[in-house]
């Protein structure tokens, strides 16, 4: 997968930043994204689904959350 | 399992539980519109241990440390506990020092500044529009890529450790408890008059601390968060929960008869419009620059975030300053240095904002 924001270690609101300027430099498709809070995967979630993308999955290893965003 | 405390029902729930137990609090004998205030009750804490000593705001808030018990048992119990830090811990120190000068120059964290407002007390305006100013300023900074750099996972122990200063602050407490009239108990020093000597009862304190501290981790409550999130995404989540937060405490101070509007005579506040809204923006600065609002920084500190935990211990160093150096205000008005603490701390503040950026780090 191409687009992939790394967020890990950041705290809000950094990478909620980080996430809408990859929505800004792609319309759609298909983005990953790490983060290792809670309170990041939710934001993030809360974030994407705001601008119409979907949290297609959330995997959780080693206290690191991998978020699926999809928009088509 | 979905965590029912980070839906839209759950920050509302979590503002209107801290609103209707803040004016509790001051039922149960908080100093006025002082239900809780993080600011003044870790500036209390910071006289309690001598920092400062100015005997009348001495008194080992057991708000604080519940907050920090609270959010530390929620983050073990929901696997969330995570010993993270060293992301620029000394710009952190320096935020909490200037969050809390400016803070003691409005009088309250921004909690209070609700409290306020719905205890009546006008005066609050002033501080609330400073603080939103203060943190619109620092999204203007969150756009330039201002950015302190990532955490990285520390040993669990290092998490641990802020949770185990306020168990010992706790402990000193029961070794040395308040005696009748006395300024000193032990080493712990006790207001006899003013804020410091207006309390509730400790095991009451202790436990509705906890209850907040816990809430408050599952939902994130974050009044800084609130108005960052709507200035620079236009989202409402968190702002739900502190417009909640007024409105439950503007009710139970209805009922309870703590409703006392206008601007003069107000409990430990002061009537300089200026000098209200620009303590509280330098205040916002900091706490925006800093990602997060005094109380979730205790919360962020009891699930091991050792950054948030430097800010907390600048900001109980912030309150020495603030009273040793006649930075903050009283009801009479602002301290005769107050007007230098505030230039000087919007100054420090800009300065982190501009220089802690990306690509400025050689």
């Amino acid at each position: 997968m191409k687009n992939i924001v790394d967020a890990r270690g950041l705290s809000c609101p950094q990478p909620v930043l980080m996430v809408m300027d990859a929505f800004k430099k792609i319309e759609k498709g298909e983005i990953l994204v790490m983060t290792d809070t809670q309170a990041s995967k939710e934001n993030v979630s809360r974030a994407a689904e705001s601008k119409g993308w979907t949290v297609k999955s959330v995997q959780e290893q080693n206290q690191e959350f991998h978020l699926k965003l999809t928009r088509s | 399992m979905k965590n029912f405390f980070a839906t839209r029902w759950g920050i509302i729930g979590t503002g209107a539980f801290i609103g209707v137990l803040a004016a509790l609090l001051q039922k149960l004998g908080n100093p006025g519109n002082m239900g809780i205030c993080v600011a003044c009750f870790e500036r209390d804490i910071s006289g309690a241990v001598g920092l400062h000593r100015a005997d009348v705001v001495q008194y080992m808030r057991p708000e604080i440390i519940g907050f920090v018990f609270g959010s530390l048992a929620a983050a073990l119990m929901f696997k969330e506990f995570r010993a993270r830090g060293g992301s620029a811990p000394i710009v952190r120190f320096v935020l909490g020092v200037f969050a809390m000068i400016g803070a003691l120059v409005f009088l309250g964290c921004p909690w209070r500044a609700m409290l306020r407002l719905s205890g009546g007390d006008f005066n609050a305006i002033g501080g609330i529009l400073g603080l939103v100013s203060g943190i619109w300023i620092g999204t203007l900074f969150f756009k330039k890529g201002y950015n302190l750099g990532r955490t990285s996972t520390s040993h669990a122990g290092s998490g641990f450790l802020l949770p185990l200063i306020m168990l010992g602050f706790l402990i000193l407490m029961l070794i040395f408890p308040q005696v009748k009239d006395q300024a000193k108990s032990g080493i712990l020093f006790y207001s006899v008059k003013g804020p410091g000597a207006g309390h509730s009862p400790l095991f009451l304190s202790l436990a509705i601390g906890i209850l907040i501290g816990f809430a408050a981790q599952r939902s994130r409550f974050c009044t800084m968060g609130a108005f960052r999130d709507l200035i620079l995404f236009k989202q409402t989540h968190l702002f739900m929960g502190v417009l909640s937060l007024m409105a439950a405490a503007l009710a139970a101070n209805l009922i309870l008869g703590q409703f006392k509007p206008g601007f003069e005579g107000q409990p430990v506040a002061h009537t300089q419009f200026i000098w209200n809204f620009a303590g509280m923006a330098v205040a916002g600065l900091a706490f925006a620059l800093a990602g997060g609002c005094p109380g979730r920084q205790l919360f962020m500190a009891g699930e091991g975030d050792g950054d948030a935990a430097i800010f907390v211990l600048g900001m109980i160093v912030g309150a020495g300053f603030s009273h040793n150096f006649g930075l903050a205000s009283s009801p009479k008005g602002i301290g005769p240095y107050g007007m230098a603490a505030v230039i000087i701390g919007l100054m420090v503040c800009l300065f982190i904002g501009f220089f802690m950026r990306k690509g400025e780090t050689q």
